[in-house]
C-alpha cells in the first residue's frame, strides 16, 4: 500500500468479485427455482398519484413464495406507498396489484389476515405491557387466548425481549421497540411479513441483531417484502431488488447482478479538498472504467481499484485520502440516477 | 393400572387459517377492537372508579344539601314541585357523562391518529377503519353507561329518584354523552394539528351548554336570546328526559318523544359522520 492514508475494504459477497457478466450457476438455478414458485405478490402497471403529484409510476413486479423481495430508493421514491397498497391501506390510482391471488382493495382484511406488518414509524400501544401489546394484537386475528399467550412468550423470546415481559412499552429502547414490533407482527404466523425501513434510526449493534432476527425468518420460509434506503441492509437481506426512484422502477435482480451490471468490481474513492474536486476530473481522465465527481470526492469505477490508485500517484496528484473499496448498490443507484441514496 | 407416560406431548403452536381470520374480523372486529380499548383503561381503572364515585358524591352534597336548603326554603314550586336535589340530580348525571365522552372523543383520538398512531396499528390487521371507530366507541359507551350507574346509585342513595324508573337515566345520560360525543369525536379524526382546538370546545362548547342547559334551573327561566343554547344541548335533552324518569316530571309526550328522537339522531349523525372521517383518514 503506497498511501498512507489509503485503507481497504472488502464487501464480503462472493459474487461482485466475478468480473463476468453472465450469471453464476447458482444464480442461474435460483431464477428457474423462482419461475417455478407461484406468485405471492404480483402488480402490473401500478400507479398512485396524490393530485399532481405521481408516487408510484406505473411499476409492475412479481414476489414468488419464500423470495425476500427489497424496494431500494431513497426517502420519497415511492416504497411506503408501495407497501401501503399491498397492505390494502392505500387505494391505487390505476394498475392491478393481488396478494395470494386477491385484491388488497376489495379483500382488505382477507389479505391483511395472510400479512405481518412493521411500519416504517412503531405505533406500539404504550399504555399496555409488552406482551399485552403481543396478545392484543393477535385478538385482532380472532385468535384464542389459549394460543396467544403461549405464543406471545415463544416470540418474545424470539425478538430476546423475555426479560422485559412486563415492562411498560416506553422502558424500552428504540432497537427493543422495532425488534417488539416485529414479534407484534408474527402473532398471526403470517406467510409474508412487509417491512418498511426495519432499521432506520437504530445503531450498528440493534440493527445487526434486527438483520439476524429477519434472516431465521427468511430461512424459514417466510417471504419478506423490505423496504429501505440503506444498501447494506438489501444488500444482507434482499434474493432480489427493485431499485426505485420518483416512483419508477430504475433497474431489477439481485444484489450482485445489480453490481455486476451497472458497476465495476471495484471503486476507488479520493478526496482532494472539496476547492479541488470538481476541477481535478480532467487530470484523471483515462484511468478506470467510469469516472464520478461529487462535490465531497471523486469516484474511480475501475477492475482493479489498487492498480487505479497507482495510476493516480503515477500522475502525479496526491489525494488527502484515499479508499478502495468493492462496488455497492450506492454506486449501481449513483449510476441509474446521479444521485446519492442518502443525501 | 395403566402407566402415566413421564412426558407428554406438546403439540406445535399453530394460529387458525388467514380465512378464519378474516370471517371473525369481519364479524367481530369492532369487539376485537373495544377490547384493545377497554384494556386501556383498565390501566386507569381506579381514577374512572374514584371518579365515578367521587364526583357525584361531592355535587350532590354540595347542590343537594347545601345550595337546596337555601332554593328549598324560597320556592320549591319553581322546580315543578320537587326538591332542589330532586331537580338537580338528573341534570348532574347528564352532565357528568357528557363531560366524560368530550374526553374520551377528543385526545384520544388525536392520539390516535397522530401523536402515538394507535390506530393505524390495528389498521394493519384485517381489521377495517370503521370497525376501529365502533370498537372505541362501543368501549367508550361502556364506560359512559358504568360511570352513569353509579352515579345513579349514589342519586338513589341521597334520595333524589323515587320514581322507579330512575335507572333509565342512567341510559339516557350514555345516550346523551353519545349524542354529544360522537359529533365531537367526528370533528376531532378530522384534525391534522392540534392548535388547542379541544380547549377552545371545552371553554366555548362544554361549559356553556353545561351551564345554560337547565341545569341549574328550569330553561324557562333564562331570557329568550339564550334558550337556544337549551334546545341544541343534548345536555337539555338529556336532562329533560332523565327527569321525566327519576321523579315522573310533567311533560307533554311530544316533548319527551321530541328528546329521544334528538338525542338519537345526533348520536347517529355523529356515529356515520365518525365512520366517514375514519375511512378517510385510514384508506387514502
Amino acid at each position: 500500500m503506497s498511501v498512507g492514508t489509503t485503507s481497504l475494504l472488502r464487501v464480503h459477497n462472493e459474487a461482485t468479485r466475478s468480473p463476468t457478466p453472465s450469471p453464476t450457476p447458482s444464480e442461474s438455478l435460483q431464477s428457474s427455482l423462482d419461475m417455478n414458485r407461484p406468485s405471492v405478490i404480483s402488480a402490473r402497471n401500478l400507479t398512485k398519484a396524490y393530485g399532481d403529484l405521481t408516487a408510484v409510476d406505473n411499476i409492475s413486479f412479481d414476489v414468488p413464495a419464500g423470495e425476500s423481495f427489497g424496494l431500494l430508493g431513497p426517502n420519497g421514491a415511492g416504497k411506503s406507498t408501495t407497501m401501503k397498497m399491498i397492505g390494502g391501506v392505500s387505494q391505487r390510482t390505476s394498475g392491478s396489484l393481488t396478494i395470494m391471488g386477491l385484491d388488497p382493495e376489495s379483500h382488505g382484511p382477507e389479505v391483511r389476515a395472510h400479512l405481518g406488518v412493521v411500519p416504517q414509524q412503531d405505533n406500539l400501544d404504550e399504555e399496555l405491557k409488552v406482551r399485552e401489546n403481543l396478545i392484543v394484537y393477535g385478538r385482532y386475528f380472532g385468535l384464542p387466548l389459549s394460543y396467544l399467550k403461549p405464543k406471545a412468550d415463544e416470540l418474545l423470546e424470539f425478538a430476546q425481549l423475555t426479560d422485559k415481559a412486563n415492562s411498560k412499552v416506553d422502558a424500552l429502547s428504540g432497537g427493543m421497540k422495532r425488534r417488539l414490533t416485529i414479534a407484534r407482527s408474527l402473532i398471526n404466523e403470517p406467510r409474508i411479513l412487509l417491512l418498511d425501513e426495519p432499521t432506520t434510526g437504530l445503531d450498528p449493534q440493534a440493527r445487526h441483531i434486527l438483520w439476524d432476527r429477519l434472516f431465521r425468518l427468511k430461512e424459514s420460509g417466510v417471504t419478506l417484502i423490505l423496504t429501505t434506503h440503506y444498501m447494506d441492509e438489501a444488500e444482507q437481506l434482499c434474493d432480489r431488488l427493485i431499485v426505485v426512484d420518483k416512483g419508477r422502477i430504475m433497474a431489477e435482480g439481485s444484489p450482485a447482478t445489480l453490481i455486476r451490471e451497472h458497476s465495476s468490481r471495484e471503486v476507488l474513492e479520493l478526496r482532494f479538498g472539496s476547492e479541488r474536486n470538481a476541477s481535478i476530473g480532467v487530470e484523471l481522465q483515462g484511468i478506470g472504467e467510469r469516472l464520478e465527481t461529487l462535490p465531497d470526492r471523486v469516484l474511480i469505477y475501475a477492475h482493479d481499484g489498487e492498480a487505479a490508485l497507482e495510476q493516480v500517484t503515477a500522475r502525479g496528484l496526491h489525494p488527502m485520502t484515499s479508499l478502495v473499496r468493492r462496488s455497492s448498490l450506492e454506486d449501481v443507484f449513483l449510476r441509474l440516477t446521479g444521485r446519492s441514496l442518502v443525501d | 393400572m395403566t402407566d402415566k407416560p413421564l412426558t407428554t406431548a406438546v403439540p406445535p403452536l399453530r394460529a387458525h387459517s388467514p380465512e378464519v381470520s378474516a370471517a371473525r374480523a369481519r364479524r367481530w372486529g369492532s369487539f376485537f377492537y373495544a377490547e384493545q380499548v377497554l384494556r386501556v383503561m383498565r390501566n386507569y381503572g381506579w381514577s374512572v372508579i374514584l371518579y365515578s364515585v367521587g364526583q357525584p358524591v361531592a355535587y350532590l352534597f354540595a347542590m343537594g344539601v347545601g345550595l337546596a336548603s337555601l332554593v328549598d326554603a324560597n320556592s320549591e314550586a319553581a322546580f315543578g314541585g320537587v326538591s332542589y336535589l330532586e331537580f338537580v340530580a338528573p341534570a348532574l348525571l347528564v352532565s357528568a357523562a357528557v363531560m366524560t365522552a368530550s374526553g374520551e372523543f377528543s385526545y384520544p383520538i388525536m392520539d390516535g391518529f397522530k401523536w402515538r398512531r394507535v390506530f393505524y396499528g390495528p389498521h394493519a390487521s384485517p381489521l377495517i377503519p370503521q370497525q376501529i371507530a365502533s370498537g372505541h366507541i362501543m368501549a367508550s359507551s361502556l364506560r359512559f353507561l358504568l360511570q352513569s350507574v353509579v352515579y345513579f346509585a349514589v342519586v338513589a342513595m341521597f334520595g333524589a329518584s323515587p320514581s322507579p324508573w330512575g335507572w333509565v337515566s342512567a341510559v339516557v345520560a350514555t345516550v346523551a354523552a353519545l349524542s354529544f360525543g360522537l359529533p365531537l369525536m367526528a370533528y376531532a379524526a378530522s384534525i391534522k394539528q392540534d392548535k388547542g382546538q379541544f380547549a377552545l370546545v371545552q371553554r366555548f362548547i362544554v361549559m356553556p351548554l353545561f351551564l345554560f342547559s337547565g341545569t341549574f334551573f328550569p330553561l324557562d327561566s333564562l331570557p329568550m336570546a339564550v334558550r337556544w343554547i337549551g334546545w341544541i344541548s343534548p345536555v337539555w335533552h338529556g336532562t329533560e328526559l332523565g327527569r321525566v324518569f327519576t321523579y315522573g316530571m310533567d311533560q307533554n309526550p311530544l316533548l319527551t318523544i321530541t328528546h329521544v328522537v334528538f338525542l338519537l339522531a345526533t348520536a347517529t349523525v355523529g356515529w356515520v359522520l365518525v365512520r366517514r372521517q375514519f375511512v378517510k383518514r385510514m384508506g387514502s
